[in-house]
């Protein structure tokens, strides 16, 4: 098991406050908590933001559970780029000499895994993952394309940490285009500058920068350097807790990776290309307690104007 | 070496085109090497060449022609030789 990340004393401070604030609360596991319900307003606050900035566009408006066909995760390749954040679903299938065993070594807190066996379920790594066969499975896109609102789901990423901003089942916020690349990457381009616009407007101090995935290994080196000669990632940063900037938002051109697994074809039967954006909506509530205070009521008027209309 | 390296891109870079016709200083990526098929290339590489591309060398611009692959291993070949 891999260990977990320290958090830096600023870290491990805000992340008192949340608690103490009943912000967030406690579970036991670092990196999950369950959500007051004051953080949850401003979750909410900051989801319904994201809606209107894109109801213009008119998307298509799709849902999913946090938990996708593990055929889904093997058909994109995540194992092979994040083996290390994965979560599967395993359950017993067994005798019932092997599940009171099981139970045996569960009440002492030993290890019971060996009576597991793989479920066709994983953990959903990212909101938009459950789109892309949804959307193949409709045929041909119209020659405008497509954007795919996919809602504030919960995803699952395996990496442990005292810091309050790094959580490993968290809301994100995603919305997806689909279609001619020009049309895709004009998308991107806008909505880099809207969610500049959109965050600063809350008070946070905001910058755009290029980026790249945690891709594992060394062939995740390669991944790494490929992906920001081709600019194919941007991330909003903020200051949440230090040392480091913290990415609130990105920006993802997957080119033709998602459509091609899938076989989303354009209007004239080639392979369509995929962008998303996602608004990680936890690191977007914490940076405005930590900008505002934890004290909403106290909040500036424009920032509780732009969250509640209140 | 240049064949030896053409028929690994050959194998492993899933290119849209007859890598027998490609120039030695063509760009791969223009050529429609994707850069997960540029992993597996330099994964085949080390295999075959038994060697291990140092960390400086996972970008993307070692891998861009057969021309710029075989100044790399020629480079970690020598290096082991005198090591």
């Amino acid at each position: 098991m891999p260990g977990q990340r320290p958090a830096s004393a600023d870290q491990a401070a805000l992340l008192s406050a949340l608690l103490e604030h009943d912000l967030l609360i406690e579970t036991g596991v670092p990196g999950v908590y369950g959500r007051g319900g004051v953080f949850e307003d401003v979750r909410e606050g900051v989801a319904a933001l994201v809606t209107r900035a894109a109801a213009a566009e008119e998307p298509l408006q799709l849902r999913f559970p946090p938990i996708l066909p593990r055929s889904d995760l093997e058909r994109v390749g995540y194992l092979k780029s994040f083996p290390h954040l994965a979560g599967s679903v395993f359950a017993f299938n067994g005798t019932e000499a092997q599940a009171t065993e099981q139970q045996e070594r569960a009440s002492r807190h030993e290890d019971w895994s060996e009576f597991q066996e793989m479920t066709d379920l994983v953990l959903t790594p990212a909101a938009c993952y459950p789109v892309y066969p949804a959307i193949a499975a409709r045929g041909a896109l119209a020659p405008a394309g497509l954007t795919v609102d996919a809602g504030g789901a919960y995803v699952f990423r395996h990496e442990p940490s005292g810091d309050p901003a790094r959580l490993q089942m968290f809301h994100q916020r995603e919305i997806v285009r689909i279609g001619e690349p020009h049309l895709v990457e004009a998308w991107r381009d806008a909505w880099r500058e809207r969610a500049l616009e959109l965050l600063g407007r809350l008070g946070l101090h905001v910058k755009l920068d290029l980026a790249s995935d945690p891709f594992f290994g060394r062939s995740g080196r390669m991944l790494m350097a490929s992906q920001r000669e081709q600019q194919l990632k941007f991330e909003v940063l903020t200051q949440i807790a230090g040392p480091e900037l913290t990415a609130v938002a990105s920006f993802n051109y997957h080119q033709d990776h998602f459509a091609s697994a899938y076989g989303i074809k354009l209007a004239d039967g080639a392979t369509a290309h995929t962008a998303c954006l996602g608004f990680g909506l936890e690191r977007i509530t914490i940076a405005l307690f930590r900008t505002h205070g934890f004290d909403t009521v106290a909040w500036p008027a424009e920032v509780r104007q732009r969250l509640w209309d209140r | 070496m240049t064949e030896e390296i053409r028929q690994i891109i050959k194998n492993h870079g899933r290119l849209p085109i007859d890598v027998d016709t490609l120039a030695l200083d063509a760009d791969l990526y223009q050529a429609g090497m994707s850069s997960h098929a540029s992993v597996t290339v330099m994964l085949a590489l080390e295999d075959h060449f038994d060697i291990e591309f140092p960390d400086l060398m996972l970008n993307p611009t070692v891998f861009e022609s057969i021309s710029s692959i075989e100044a790399a291993v020629s480079e970690l070949r020598s290096k082991a030789e005198v090591s």
